[in-house]
């Protein structure tokens, strides 16, 4: 329990720092890394033929997105087939069969890293590097700069343009991933992840048998993994593998390089979003009207829209930890009957350096930022502790993944104003705008389609012989393992409840597809939300206003989120998770 | 705007895309990773490969990787999905799992059974049955849970120490050394919390078994 508070306590103190870094690289200000760092920009902007001044309008930069993705995914499939090659492969790895590099490409350009693949049996180390590391770079770059883009529109600083995305793109790879990876990557070969290109080790052990030591780049591959919230282990476990993750100060360094963009882009998004305010309330009518208070602490730190997004985001989490902890400290039931002393918890698939509390922790963490990487076995949680990140997938919005999370929390916002002002009798307003038809339509839209992907293809594989093979245990939990591998899908989240038979065309395809459609479709209707909200004129706050950097606003926040879930999908979670615990504790 | 311009915009973007991703490419998909290599290779090239133990020159395991011991003398770690990728080897060159299955080779994880699957019990219980059978003085309600159940890799390399100190009467007996020997050595082989407040407190199967079997001229 302390090391718990604590552990959250220091994320608190790091993550402002890293908030104040990232707005002031996605705001084109000053950084400590620009005199380096501007040459190797300047270099590949020149080589590129990239005029970051020039910016681009909303359906510009959605295209040049989806554009560059398109092309590194054609690079990356072309690679994965062909990786039997004796280039960086002393393992002797085989060609990947297509549908396998198909759902893979898709799984990791869109930071989903739902592997159907074991990394120590699957890949070469030349995909494992020119593939799996450089799309867990550009995948975060890219799910970063849409968000970029976004808060800029929000922030509505020009009318016209939300940025170039090629120089978004660059600059957090240059001033962000690559030294904060080349830091973070060293720690953890000191912690003892291997960092070589040596083929797998056999040693004879003490009895006169043989043991195989996976070897490889892996402390490269763990580094970016969690940076970027992308999530594909090196190695199936995961970071449950001792080789990934191997003490709990590697467990940490993990843990915090995956919550700390994430919630720096909040940040971002609350210091972005006062600049905007300021600069239009420099009106001297408006000045006159609203008596300029002095800011407290938490706003100075998080921005004060940025505050209250913060503020619902921690709520949402922390009851999702909560739970996960206390069911997982309960023991399984069906092991206590047969005598076995559950006083320890629930230790099935979890590894003892890390035991209960950093496994509840690290499970919530890895679905609430959205990254799936898992230190435990997530198809062996308890009933309800295995809901938790089934759920937090489900809501895809507490801190999330880079930057999307974000997105998916303004959406939220933009409901929970509406839904408010229908309450008022008011035309809803969100940071200085009119919410309207256009805006609510999409938000609407882009609110619905996760749901839509989760439940309508857990419908299929349930209702289709091809998708129930996939199912290894019995009972209520074989409907957790389909609806927690679509979630998982859906939310580009990645982790799996791992039992499923996943490596079939069925599965394959089918998540691709969720993958791809979960992706791209709320990025770019959320860009066009962006590009109509940035073209409206600021309205002056009245009375009626509804002040959204309150705490009852992060309150209501919280509360529209979980009864947008309650509606949407507590009869799948009642069937599966809750119907597993009743049968077990009953 | 007429088609050509169109058509030459496209094209610039298509130039743009292409050579970013290729630039990117080749920064994050090779620089990247062999330059941290270079960089931990000279800063801590015991880690960077993989953290060999070594007994006589030879090594013999990973100081974080699991492994399989089935003598009665040596002690036991979790059960494990994959046997630790632990195998012996028949004339022929076949490999087998210490039950006689063939290796599968390399691989990592657990049979992720789900809290209600039955075969999660059946597997306790057979493992709880032969424990007790090992160990005759144990009672079955003393059993650490981490003994009886899977990690989550299949490659744990620790236990807690309940479950090193409830082994030792039998192991004792099995290899004559002293049961304040073996305490010793397990002590010598737990790490405590990090700053006494992260983590588990954790003992080293295979750090302990290296001991034992220097305790007995083995190694």
């Amino acid at each position: 329990m302390v090391q718990l508070v604590l552990t959250l306590i220091i994320y608190l103190i790091l993550v402002i720092p890293v908030g104040r870094y990232l707005y002031h690289i996605a705001a084109g200000k000053h950084t400590f890394a620009d005199p380096v760092m501007d040459r190797v920009d300047g270099a590949i902007y020149k080589l590129g033929g990239v005029d970051p001044q020039k910016g681009m309008n909303w359906k510009q930069y959605a295209l040049a997105l989806l554009g560059t993705n398109a092309v590194m995914m054609a690079i990356g499939y072309v690679i994965l087939r062909i990786q039997s090659i004796p280039l960086l492969n002393p393992n002797g790895m085989q060609g990947m069969k297509s549908d396998l590099a198909f759902n893979t490409i898709i799984s990791f350009m869109t930071n989903t890293n739902l592997q159907h693949y074991s990394g120590e049996s699957g890949l070469s180390y030349l995909s494992q590097m020119l593939v799996i590391i450089f799309m867990m770079f550009v995948s975060a770059a890219s799910g970063y700069a849409a968000c970029v883009a976004f808060i800029r529109g929000l922030a509505g600083k020009t009318k016209d343009h939300v940025g170039n995305f090629f120089a978004d793109m660059v600059r957090i790879t240059t001033r962000v991933l690559l030294p904060f990876s080349l830091v973070g990557g060293l720690l953890l070969v000191w912690q003892g992840v291997p960092q070589n290109f040596s083929e797998n080790v056999v040693v004879q052990t003490l009895e006169g048998t043989y043991q195989v030591l996976g070897m490889g780049p892996v402390a490269a591959l763990e580094i970016i993994k969690h940076l970027g919230t992308n999530g594909g282990g090196f190695f199936g476990a995961n970071s449950a593998t001792p080789m990934e993750n191997p003490t709990i100060l590697s467990n940490l360094i993990e843990l915090y390089s995956m919550m700390l963009l994430p919630g720096a882009c909040v940040i971002t998004f609350g210091k972005m979003v006062g600049d905007g305010c300021l600069q239009h309330q420099k009106t001297p009518a408006q000045e006159n009207m609203l008596p300029a208070h002095p800011e407290g602490l938490t706003a100075r730190l998080f921005g004060k829209e940025g505050r209250s997004i913060f503020l619902a985001m921690g709520i949402l989490f922390l009851a999702g930890l909560s739970l996960c902890y206390w069911s997982e400290l309960q023991g399984n039931p069906a092991l206590a009957e047969i005598g076995l002393s559950q006083s320890a918890g629930s230790m099935e698939g979890k590894e003892v350096r890390f035991g209960i509390a950093q496994s509840a922790l690290f499970t919530t963490v890895t679905t609430s930022f959205t990254t799936g990487t898992v230190n435990n076995m997530h198809d062996t949680l308890t009933s309800l502790g295995g809901m938790v990140p089934m759920l937090h997938m489900m809501l895809n919005c507490v801190f999330g993944g880079k930057g999307v999370g974000l997105m998916n929390m303004i959406l939220y916002a933009i409901l929970a104003v509406f839904i408010c002002g229908l309450m008022v009798g008011r035309t809803p307003e969100y940071l200085g705008k009119k919410i309207e038809g256009r805006e609510m339509k999409l938000t609407a839209l882009a609110i619905i389609i996760h749901p839509l992907l989760i439940l309508s293809f857990t419908a299929l594989a349930v209702a289709t012989s091809a998708g129930q093979a996939g199912v290894t245990n019995p009972g209520f939990h074989g409907l957790s393992q389909i609806l927690y591998e679509y979630a998982s899908s859906a939310a580009n989240n990645g982790s799996g409840f791992e039992g499923l038979a996943d490596n079939t065309y069925f599965w394959n395809i089918t998540t691709g597809i969720v993958m791809f459609l979960g992706r791209y479709l709320p990025i770019v209707i959320q860009l066009a939300i962006a590009g109509s909200l940035m073209k409206k004129n600021y309205i002056n706050e009245s009375a009626g206003t509804l002040q959204t950097s309150t705490v009852s606003f992060a309150v209501i926040l919280v509360f529209v989120v979980y009864i947008f879930a309650a509606l949407t999908f507590f009869p799948a979670l009642a069937l599966g998770p809750i119907a597993e615990h009743l049968t077990l504790w009953g | 705007m007429n088609e050509a311009t169109h058509k030459n915009a496209f094209f610039h973007g298509l130039r743009q895309s292409l050579t970013v991703t290729l630039i990117l490419l080749l920064l994050c998909g090779f620089v990247f990773p062999v330059l941290l290599s270079g960089i931990s290779a000279v800063l801590f090239p015991s880690q960077a490969n993989g953290s060999l133990v070594y007994s006589y020159g030879q090594a013999v395991g990973s100081a974080h990787v699991g492994q399989e011991f089935t003598k009665p003398y040596f002690m036991k770690g979790r059960p494990s999905a994959y046997h630790y990728n632990t195998y012996y080897q028949d004339e022929q060159g076949n490999r087998y799992y210490s039950d006689g299955t063939p290796f599968a080779g390399i691989g990592s994880g657990s049979n992720n059974y789900a809290p209600s699957n039955p075969a999660l019990t059946q597997r306790v219980e057979a493992d709880i049955e032969a424990f007790l059978e090992a160990n005759p003085d144990v009672k079955r309600e003393d059993i650490p849970a981490d003994l009886m159940t899977a990690s989550g890799s299949g490659l744990d390399p620790h236990i807690t120490p309940a479950a090193a100190r409830i082994q030792i009467p039998a192991l004792a007996a099995a290899s004559g050394l002293s049961e304040e020997e073996l305490e010793q050595i397990v002590e010598d082989n737990t790490e405590g919390k990090l700053l006494g407040i992260f983590g588990e407190e954790t003992v080293n199967v295979l750090g302990v078994n290296l001991d034992i079997a220097k305790a007995m001229g083995l190694a």
